[in-house]
């Protein structure tokens, strides 16, 4: 079958597979940003937005993005680096393979919370698993990053 | 120091953290072959028949392979160096299944649906046998994991086949009974500790196809390119020389990626078909088909006098290896190896015990090593004979840990070269309000807050046995490239590598270009594990950084007409040492490499250490327990760091704070379980919990650098050692909080609720 996507401002038609799932979708179209880590919705490695929602693409059926707008961290570069660059000066980036996952959800945080604390950040996150930093640099990066105290 | 001791962001940070396309399968070969493995619904099985005609009928498969397809050689997966330890119990594919989940056929087809699709044609037939689950029964046990007569031992491991006896091990100093019965007080735990999972995000992957020259070229997410050629090129029966071996960007590793779990898959199809293939390990296959830490019983015997001394250790071990005995030996030997030299006011002390085989998923390596097992087991025993003596915890250990410059019973010819443990304990009692909170208080609610405490030490790489090399050239433009075979899974290694390199020539990190790893192009490294990478291959940087400067001081002096004596290079320029002449090294670089010099330089060096200088840390943890329903929530953990001259204090920071929240994890959460017939049951994120962010309480960091005399800069190993003091020290918090030892892991509020309820 056929979509109508936008992807990252985008407009294209896509031929998919009824059952296929949007991440496997992203990732055969090239935008290699999108892991999948845990293939139970667990992880939150595979986060996009969908219509500026952060989405579990994993979970996400491809044919469901038909008319909608996807954003990958390919699309946010600018915004996503500028996040990155508080991760790196902590020294929490480590291994790198849930990071767009989870740049993605915190810049989704970003425009969802008007006023984050620590204890709504950590809520905001908590499907974002990470197992190298312990969270603990992370989120004195984010924390840093949003200017929360 | 212009890079030593710097909070340089990691070189590869920015690129990986926004998505760049640097890991194995973003770099596979358009249109590689899907290979997926069927593997065995039984723990113990003969296959009886096999059927693969209809799998290979469907359009798009490309081959289907049984063990009928494959060399009848055994060998081991695990990464180590040659002569591997471990035994060389496995075929590719094997007529026998030893665990829910031993593979069975490799289906390689053009997608994963005809795979799938393909995987479901196939007919086998199995005489199932019992199997051996409980690994407290395997050794004598009546079946047989290994009935095969083509097991092979580089050396004696101890391997007692028929017996389900992988490896034995005994390592003693002194008359541990004689010294016993002469002590005043006696304290014995037998401590269990789970079989944990990695659990890295980048479950295993790799993709092969043949070159140009129709060699073998293997692109794998592993911590060990050169071993795994070896492991190739002994499984598949092809000379290492045709096979070349290729690491990306690593999402993670922890151990799990020190053996050779997935690529001789697509391998195997590749020199088959001729033709590229990939495989990509679901998370379920990463969980059940994989490996683990090591489960083992540790039972301890401490003997004391009335002063509180330690005068006797004895641990006697049990070790779970799966159905295959990679690291078995290894892992097991090390339990002992980094905690018996600890407490070194002992007369004897000894360390014995097996690993044996059982029906289920292999164990393998996994931060920590055996330390951690042999860590947990050790500290709970000396926490316990601090309350038997009625001594504070933190005080036992100042008077019996073994200080800078002292000898131990195991190692009574390398003194300690450098420890600053007991200034970490100080300074973690201090961080965390020890004095004030030992041992515990009411937190009202019907809740109590209690402190705990545990010290451990690890290796730095393995004394007089592994070697790394390194290269590191000038290249035309005046910067360098630095060479090496070791392998950044994360941890910021090629970073601090390049700060080393960077501050021996006196130049800044970014004309350091670091290239790891390729066996075709890297100098020889093992890879990173056994926490070598920045003390060994560490040094190997420092030295072949060293031997370059030399040649640039030697070939500037040369272009000056002045002996190498009277010239200097200050990372920028070799001028004289009276000023009259210089030349940068720009020009010395373009002079060497292009033009007149004819000679471009290149400073190489192999480095092995006929020691390993243990780091150490000091952990206490506060914890909350909930008296009525057993619940145990972490408040605070402080961990007081000795890893000597801290290279990179940004990096090595997280590294220590991601190790506690893994070493969290097991004494809290996570745990490898089976049912009664051997099937894995936490074979995902739902069922086996990895500590989430709303798990962690605070967690605190401390450096107490020391000097260690042999490293990089003084440097020694962090990696490892940070993953071993929160299950010792949490167990210890909640015993002060309610009076229940938790001697099996992880401490659930089931065992705290029912310890309570024993203890009415």
């Amino acid at each position: 079958m056929q979509i109508e996507v936008t992807i990252n401002n985008k407009k294209t038609t896509l031929e998919i597979e009824k059952d296929e799932l949007l991440a496997d979708t992203l990732r055969a179209n090239g935008w290699l940003s999108i892991r999948k880590g845990c293939d139970s919705s667990s992880c939150g490695l595979c986060t996009v937005w969908m219509d500026g929602k952060p989405v579990l693409s994993c979970s996400v059926f491809s044919f469901r993005a038909h008319g909608k707008s996807i954003t990958t961290i390919e699309g946010v570069r600018g915004e996503a680096g500028e996040l990155a660059r508080f991760l790196a000066a902590e020294g929490a980036d480590q291994c790198g393979f849930c990071s767009p996952g989870l740049l993605m959800t915190v810049l989704a945080m970003k425009r969802e919370l008007p006023d984050p604390t620590e204890e709504t950040i950590k809520h905001y996150l908590t499907g974002n698993l990470c197992r190298c930093t312990g969270y603990i640099g992370q989120l004195r990066a984010i924390k840093k990053y949003l200017g929360v105290a | 120091m212009r890079s030593i001791g710097k909070g340089i962001p990691k070189l590869d940070g920015i690129a990986i953290a926004t998505g760049k396309p640097v890991y194995t399968e973003d770099l596979a070969v358009p249109g590689a072959l899907t290979v997926k493995i069927l593997r065995s619904p039984h723990a113990f099985a003969k296959i009886t028949s096999i059927d693969v005609s209809g799998a290979e009928k469907l359009a798009g498969v490309e081959c289907v392979l049984t063990y009928k397809d494959v060399p009848g050689i055994r060998f081991t997966t695990a990464g180590q160096s040659y002569p591997e330890p471990s035994p060389y119990d496995r075929l590719i594919l094997d007529q026998v299944v030893r665990y829910v989940g031993d593979e069975v056929a490799v289906i390689a087809a053009v997608d994963e649906k005809t795979a799938l699709k393909a995987m479901g044609l196939i007919k086998v037939e199995y005489e199932v046998w019992d199997p051996v689950l409980d690994f407290e029964q395997a050794a004598g046990h009546p079946s047989v994991v290994h009935p095969e007569d083509d097991l092979h031992c580089n050396y004696d491991i101890g391997l007692d086949r028929e017996k389900n006896i992988a490896s034995t091990h005994l390592t003693e100093a002194g008359d541990v009974e004689e010294e016993l019965r002469q002590c005043a007080v006696i304290v014995e735990e037998t401590c269990y500790t789970q079989a944990q999972a990695q659990a890295m995000m980048e479950t295993y992957r790799a993709f092969s196809y043949l070159d140009h020259a129709d060699r073998l070229t293997v692109v794998s997410s592993t911590q060990i390119p050169f071993h795994v050629r070896r492991i190739l090129s002994r499984a598949l029966q092809i000379p290492a020389g045709r096979i070349r071996v290729i690491k990306p960007r690593i999402g993670g590793g922890f151990g799990g990626k020190q053996t050779a779990v997935a690529e001789i898959f697509p391998a195997l199809v590749t020199l088959k078909t001729g033709k590229p293939a990939k495989i990509v390990y679901e998370r379920k296959e990463t969980f059940t088909c994989s490996n683990s830490r090591h489960a083992m019983r540790l039972k301890v015997r401490l003997g004391a006098d009335r002063e509180g001394y330690i005068r006797a250790v004895d641990i006697q071990g049990l070790s779970d290896t799966g159905a295959y005995g990679e690291h078995a030996p290894t892992v097991f030997s090390v339990a002992g190896e980094k905690t018996l030299p600890l407490y070194n006011k002992t007369n004897a002390v000894r360390y014995t015990g097996h690993a044996v085989y059982t029906n289920k998923m292999p164990a393998g390596a996994l931060r920590g090593y055996g330390a951690t097992q042999g860590t947990f087991a050790l500290e709970t025993a000396v926490n316990k004979l601090a309350a038997k003596l009625n001594l504070d915890p933190a005080e036992i250990r100042l008077r019996n840990l073994i200080r800078e410059g002292e000898t131990s019973l195991l190692h009574s010819d390398h003194p300690l070269g450098s420890s600053s443990l007991h200034r970490c304990i100080e300074k973690g009692k201090e961080m965390i309000g020890w004095d004030e909170k030992y041992p515990r208080r009411d937190a009202g609610n019907n809740k109590v807050r209690a402190v705990g405490m545990a010290v451990t030490m690890q290796g730095s790489g393995i004394a007089g046995l592994e070697t790394a090399s390194a290269e590191i050239r000038l290249n035309d433009d005046g910067a360098f490239s630095l060479l090496i075979g070791s392998t950044d899974m994360g941890t910021g290694s090629d970073t601090i590598l390049a700060q080393m390199a960077a501050e021996v020539l006196s130049t800044e990190v970014e004309n350091i270009i670091v290239h790891a790893a390729d066996t075709d192009v890297s100098p020889y490294d093992p890879g990173s594990y056994a926490s070598s990478t920045t003390y060994v291959t560490g040094m190997a940087v420092v030295k072949a950084a060293e031997d370059l400067k030399q040649q640039i001081i030697r070939s500037g002096a040369g272009l000056l007409n002045a002996p190498p004596e009277a010239v200097a290079f200050d990372g920028e320029t070799v001028s004289t040492k009276d000023g009259e002449q210089s030349i940068s090294l720009k020009k010395l670089a373009e002079l060497l490499v292009l033009g007149a010099g004819k000679h471009q330089l290149a400073g190489i060096a192999t480095y092995g250490s006929p020691v390993s200088p243990p780091p150490f840390v000091a952990g206490f943890a506060e914890v909350e327990v909930d008296r009525e329903t057993g619940k145990v929530d972490l408040i605070d953990f402080v961990a007081v760091v000795d890893c000597g001259t801290v290279i990179n204090p940004n990096l090595a920071g997280v590294q220590a704070e991601g190790g506690i929240v893994q070493g969290v994890g097991m004494a809290l959460f996570e745990e490898v379980r089976y049912d009664h017939r051997g099937n894995l049951q936490t074979n995902s994120f739902m069922q086996y919990k990895i500590p989430c962010r709303k798990d962690i309480g605070g967690i605190r960091v401390a450096f107490e650098e020391s000097f260690e005399p042999t490293g990089p800069f003084g440097a020694k190993s962090i990696g490892e050692v940070v993953t071993n003091t929160p299950a010792p020290a949490i167990v210890d918090a909640v015993y002060n909080a309610v009076g229940v030892r938790i001697t099996r892991l992880p401490v659930t509020p089931e065992k705290v609720f029912m310890g309570m309820r024993s203890l009415l």
